[in-house]
């Protein structure tokens, strides 16, 4: 009898660790692609950008609802003429392993940001900071930015242009702080020390990146969940798989194939809101078939039931598309253009006309192509249009599917492309940077838009102080943009997480922020 | 047969360098580089980054560079993962994927000799040609449709075994089954044609005339020499369970070094690519020279050759 | 292929398998109640199969029946093509290999042994990626890398058929080399070859599949079964038919060539490998 317990229990201690056992204080979050790195400075992309959330704390913050508030900074002050800012910060800050953390450190991760050699993806952001652009080129070293560490707890960033959203951008990752023994040397990526309210403390690269609230944290009494895992989950469809079996508790994304199920299957777990993306066909106007030929960039974008393509294609996942900056953004009001409420037949009546206007004719059709990236929402939306170009003008459409180096090397070449798939995932609440993409000079305009009267509205509004007038600017600028059509507006992006009911505290914002210390994990 | 194991040996060094060489320039040969991204970079600071990893020289330089590291055991930095090396990144990855590489070869051999052994024993009856039947299912399945069934049976349904990751030893179980069950196939169509040959072999119906319990004379007479093209099977099943785990590790969010490989080589992560590659060649030459070791072990006929 | 053969159920079965989904694949498509890349935005995407769309609409309305048909059209091209490529080049080879005998030998199967080591598909993988998705590429890249085990087994037989008198005979009668084996070696091979070739398809067919898999396949609006098994099994769940469908007539496809492959294997009594 005895013997049989006691190989029982040993049946039963083999077997539990076979059991998938959700522990109840952690919080486990997919988190998409793996990050290539926790570097603050360094780092790009979304899922990076999450976890370093959670490792660093900004002068600023996001609220949980998506508003700016203190951080590290307590207040903040503009100087007159809007070209200084003043931050104050608060007292007996520290890093994670206990040192002081001094307005410096804020100071000289910023210049690491522009320095050259960081090499860093985000270092445009804060290129209005005085001498940004020279030391960015090289020209100056970084000590010559226009940053001075007052005192231990003062700040002050001057500007070579108005930045009125300069607040907002301090809560980027990118404008983390640096510890001084991370300048040095190169610290392993697991070993960075940061400052905010959890550290790291495993990172088993493509398993999972483990945090450990941070007990030297200012706020840490207000932190609720000691433990957070960040799961790499690529495959929608596999992360789907482990939410439905408890092993996550926030998904990165859904897929969006799937989302009338998911709907049905989980109701209000389903969280959609509007994000600062916008997705949009860029047209290639330094070669034909649209050089020139405006008439017919009208046509095709008209030709596109947007409306479809939302619902359809996307399952209501995205919102529909006639102009090219976000709704909701901060400071500005969506233009668009007045056919936008038109009926399908009269919508689709024009784009006939102006196909015809442009030259086109069933006895001359126009052969198109559309290219985009591998991924299965791109090319799914590539064959609706093609279909939508093909029945309203009977355009011959061909879709080129290419892999992703290989399309961005396109794209940017200018070369070979006619229409091609595009987006831009702004970095902070912000019409600007929508608005400069397609800046003549900017690298990332794709459809080699260049037009003098856009760049001088676009350059104003930079120049701005006012707000108001800062905003009429950007308004006129898209309004112009639109109607010479360099690109095609098609939807605008969702933020979409599955959010296990036990997580509280969860709510949906515009940047699409949630930092770990404003959840709570509710007790079953 | 052995002299063949040593011709191995002797040949690994040039098939390792065709290996490298061909990888390398195809690698380069493709379009676009590790640094373009949606976001692109400055000209001058994609033209830093390039100088630091000497992206900036000519191919055959960079060439010669790697085959220098290569020498010293040197496999490079990861272009794609900040200070990471590709040496550490195969030393992480590489456990896993043996794992559930060798849970699969295990399981497949295992299972395959077994249903082959059922089936050759009762040759031509129902159980043989049902059985038969399933294997050429088996073998006709592609892994990413049965890897998202055993998920969704094993995982959702029952609740037993968790749909992906990697925690623990359970995380093993299914990615190996999803791995194995084409190779069992195989594995399994193998022994019983061998097995049924071997047992309509005279000396096998001198040993049924003996009285000799129909069991005994599979286990202890046929199944050794039946099992030879099973280990001759096993150099190129190594070569498919790689393949197959680009797949299964995707699918289950595994931690292994499949992935590594295709993402690398999306990536344009040049020296992560080409440390993958250069592994998974050494592995399987490994792999030949054991199976042909193993074969003059289990053929005496193989050692005088 | 001799009538005697087709008596025997065990290729009969298979074959007449083969030739109806070949004959649906061909006309199928005709049978379609719209093509297999129209779309139409007035009906509900992702039906469930009914009477005017037997096997459903896909996730964009678009025909599945149509689309499985068009698939298998590029699926079993890829597996016919790809098979032809590695016989082209498996033969020559190994033919060669075979005729010559010693240092010549030694050599190629050398190389045969050394491309054995080689991780192929990843090959494939930097092919795709190299070179886009071309169909002619996937035809090429697939049939290059499975002509391996033809080349040895052609070499095999060679081997043996050089052993033989009538071969003897064309030698004294002053044959040329590539006369003797164009005229005599070559034809002697048929049976064997033919036994690979039909499990070479399915091999081909399931590589295909897998660059589906990876997003290295074939260019849309044209779909194969791999692409459409790989959509499916996606959302199996919500939309099961879209998987069922072409996943079925993958799999009675590689089954019935493998079947196929086996009995003609007894019935022609050639080796294994």
């Amino acid at each position: 009898m005895r013997a049989g317990l006691k190989t029982a229990a040993l049946v039963l201690a083999l077997l539990l660790p076979l059991v998938a056992w959700p522990t109840p204080a952690v919080l486990t979050i997919g988190n998409g692609t793996e990050p290539e790195s926790l570097d603050p400075q360094k780092a790009t992309g979304v899922s990076a950008g999450n976890v370093l959330r959670d490792l660093y704390e900004g002068l600023t913050g996001v609220s949980p609802g998506g508003n700016i508030v203190p951080a590290a900074a307590e207040s903040w002050q503009w100087s007159d003429d809007g070209r200084r800012l003043q931050l104050r910060l608060r007292d007996g800050l520290r890093w994670a392993n206990g040192d002081p953390l001094t307005a410096e450190h804020y100071a000289a991760g910023l210049r690491r940001l522009l320095d050259p050699a960081t090499a860093s993806g985000y270092a445009n952001l804060f290129a209005a900071i005085e001498h940004g652009r020279e030391v960015l080129a090289g020209r100056l070293p970084p000590s010559a930015l226009g940053l001075r560490a007052e005192d231990a707890r003062t700040l002050t960033i001057g500007l070579e242009r108005p930045m009125p959203n300069l607040p907002a951008l301090l809560a980027h990752p990118a404008a983390s702080p640096i510890h001084p023994a991370d300048l040095v040397g190169d610290p392993k990526p697991d070993a960075r020390i940061g400052n905010g309210a959890y550290r790291l403390a495993e990172w088993a690269l493509q398993s999972r990146i483990t945090l450990l609230r941070n007990r030297n944290y200012w706020n840490d009494r207000q932190t609720a969940i000691g433990e957070v895992r960040y799961l790499p989950t690529e495959d929608l469809n596999s992360e789907l798989k482990r939410y439905r079996a408890g092993e996550l508790d926030v998904t990165t994304s859904v897929p969006s194939t799937q989302a009338d199920w998911i709907r049905r299957t989980f109701g209000n777990e389903l969280h959609v809101a509007t994000y600062l993306g916008s997705y949009f066909y860029g047209l290639n106007l330094t070669r034909p078939p649209f050089a020139g030929n405006k008439p017919l960039r009208q046509a095709l974008s008209m030709a596109i039931d947007r409306q479809v393509i939302a619902t359809k294609v996307l399952h209501a996942l995205a919102t529909p598309a006639w102009s090219y900056i976000p709704p909701g953004i901060r400071d500005y009001t969506p233009q668009v253009p007045g056919w936008a409420q038109w009926s399908r037949g009269q919508r689709e009546a024009e784009a006939q006309r102006l196909y015809a206007a442009a030259g086109y004719s069933a006895a001359k059709p126009l052969q198109v192509e559309i290219r985009y990236n591998t991924s299965d929402d791109h090319k799914r939306i590539a064959v609706v249009i093609a279909a939508m170009w093909k029945q309203v003008l009977g355009a011959e459409v061909t879709l080129v599917n290419e892999e992703w180096k290989v399309f961005l090397q396109h794209r940017r070449e200018r070369r070979d492309t006619q229409a091609f798939r595009n987006t831009w995932i702004a970095d902070s609440d912000d019409a600007l940077g929508f608005a400069e993409i397609l800046g003549s000079a900017h690298p990332r305009n794709d459809s080699g838009y260049a037009d003098a009267g856009y760049d001088a509205l676009v350059h104003e509004a930079g120049e701005a102080r006012d707000l108001r007038l800062r905003r009429e600017k950007l308004e006129a600028a898209e309004q112009q943009m639109l109607d010479d059509a360099p690109i095609v507006p098609i939807y605008f992006y969702a933020s979409k997480h599955l959010v296990k009911p036990r997580v509280d505290g969860w709510q949906d914002n515009i940047l699409d922020w949630h930092y770990s210390k404003d959840l709570r994990l509710r007790e079953r | 047969m052995l002299s063949r194991a040593a011709m191995r040996l002797l040949t690994a060094l040039p098939t390792l360098l065709v290996l490298v060489a061909l990888s390398f320039f195809l690698m380069h040969a493709a379009p676009g580089g590790p640094f373009d991204s949606e976001r692109s970079l400055a000209p001058e600071i994609e033209a830093r980054l390039a100088a630091h990893f000497h992206l900036d020289e000519p191919v055959w330089m960079q060439f010669g560079r790697y085959l220098g590291g290569l020498l010293h055991g040197d496999l490079g930095p990861s272009l794609q993962y900040e200070g990471r090396s590709v040496a550490s990144l195969i030393a992480d990855g590489a456990p896993v994927s043996a794992a559930v590489g060798a849970a699969a070869l295990l399981l497949a051999i295992i299972g395959g000799v077994a249903i082959g052994a059922i089936a050759a024993m009762r040759r031509d009856g129902g159980l043989d040609r049902g059985l038969m039947l399933l294997a050429l299912v088996g073998l006709s399945l592609p892994s990413y449709v049965v890897a998202p069934l055993l998920i969704l049976v094993f995982a959702l349904a029952l609740d037993w075994l968790p749909a992906g990751g990697w925690d623990g030893p359970s995380s093993v179980l299914l990615p190996a089954v999803a791995l194995a069950l084409p190779q069992m196939a195989a594995v399994a169509r193998l022994t019983r044609g061998a097995l049924g040959d071997v047992l309509a072999a005279p000396w096998i119906r001198t040993a049924r005339a003996k009285g000799l319990p129909e069991r005994l004379i599979v286990f202890r007479h046929a199944l050794k020499p039946a099992l030879l093209p099973v280990v001759s099977w096993l150099g190129p099943a190594a070569a498919g369970l790689m393949t197959g785990s680009v797949v299964v590790e995707q699918v289950f969010g595994i931690p292994g070094i499949g992935r590594y490989f295709v993402q690398g080589a999306l990536n344009r992560d040049y020296t992560l690519v080409l440390g993958v590659v250069l592994f998974y060649g050494a592995l399987v030459i490994a792999f030949n020279f054991l199976v042909d070791l193993a074969y003059g072990a289990l053929d005496p006929r193989a050692r005088l050759e | 292929m001799k009538p005697a053969l087709l008596r025997q159920p065990a290729i009969a079965v298979p074959a007449a398998i083969l030739l109806l989904i070949v004959l649906l694949a061909v006309f199928g498509p005709w049978l379609a109640p719209q093509p297999f890349d129209a779309i139409d935005f007035d009906a509900e995407w992702g039906a469930a199969p009914s009477a005017a769309h037997p096997f459903g609409t896909d996730d964009l309305g678009r025909d599945l029946f149509a689309r499985v048909c068009v698939g298998g059209r590029l699926s079993l091209a890829v597996g016919l093509v790809s098979t032809l490529v590695s016989l082209a080049i498996g033969i020559t080879w190994g033919a060669v290999a075979g005729w010559f005998g010693g240092r010549v030998d030694a050599v190629m199967m050398r190389v045969v042994d050394i491309l054995y080591a080689l991780p192929f598909m990843f090959f494939v993988i930097l092919l795709m990626v190299l070179f886009g998705r071309h169909e002619l590429l996937i035809f090429v890249a697939i049939g290059a890398v499975s002509w391996l085990d033809m080349a040895r087994i052609v070499r095999g037989q060679t081997l043996a058929l050089r052993r033989q008198p009538f071969i003897d005979a064309a030698v004294v009668s002053g044959l040329g080399n590539a006369a003797i084996l164009v005229r005599h070696v070559i034809p002697n091979l048929l049976g064997v070859v033919i036994v690979c070739a039909t499990l070479t398809v399915p091999q081909a067919i399931l590589v295909e599949s897998f660059l589906s898999f990876l997003g290295l396949g074939i260019q849309e609006p044209a779909t194969s079964w791999g692409a459409l098994v790989n959509d499916g099994a996606r959302a199996m769940e919500a939309t099961p038919w879209g998987l069922i469908f072409p996943a079925g007539f993958l799999v009675l496809t590689l089954l019935a060539f493998n079947w196929l492959g086996d009995a003609l294997r007894a019935a022609l009594d050639a080796p294994r490998r």
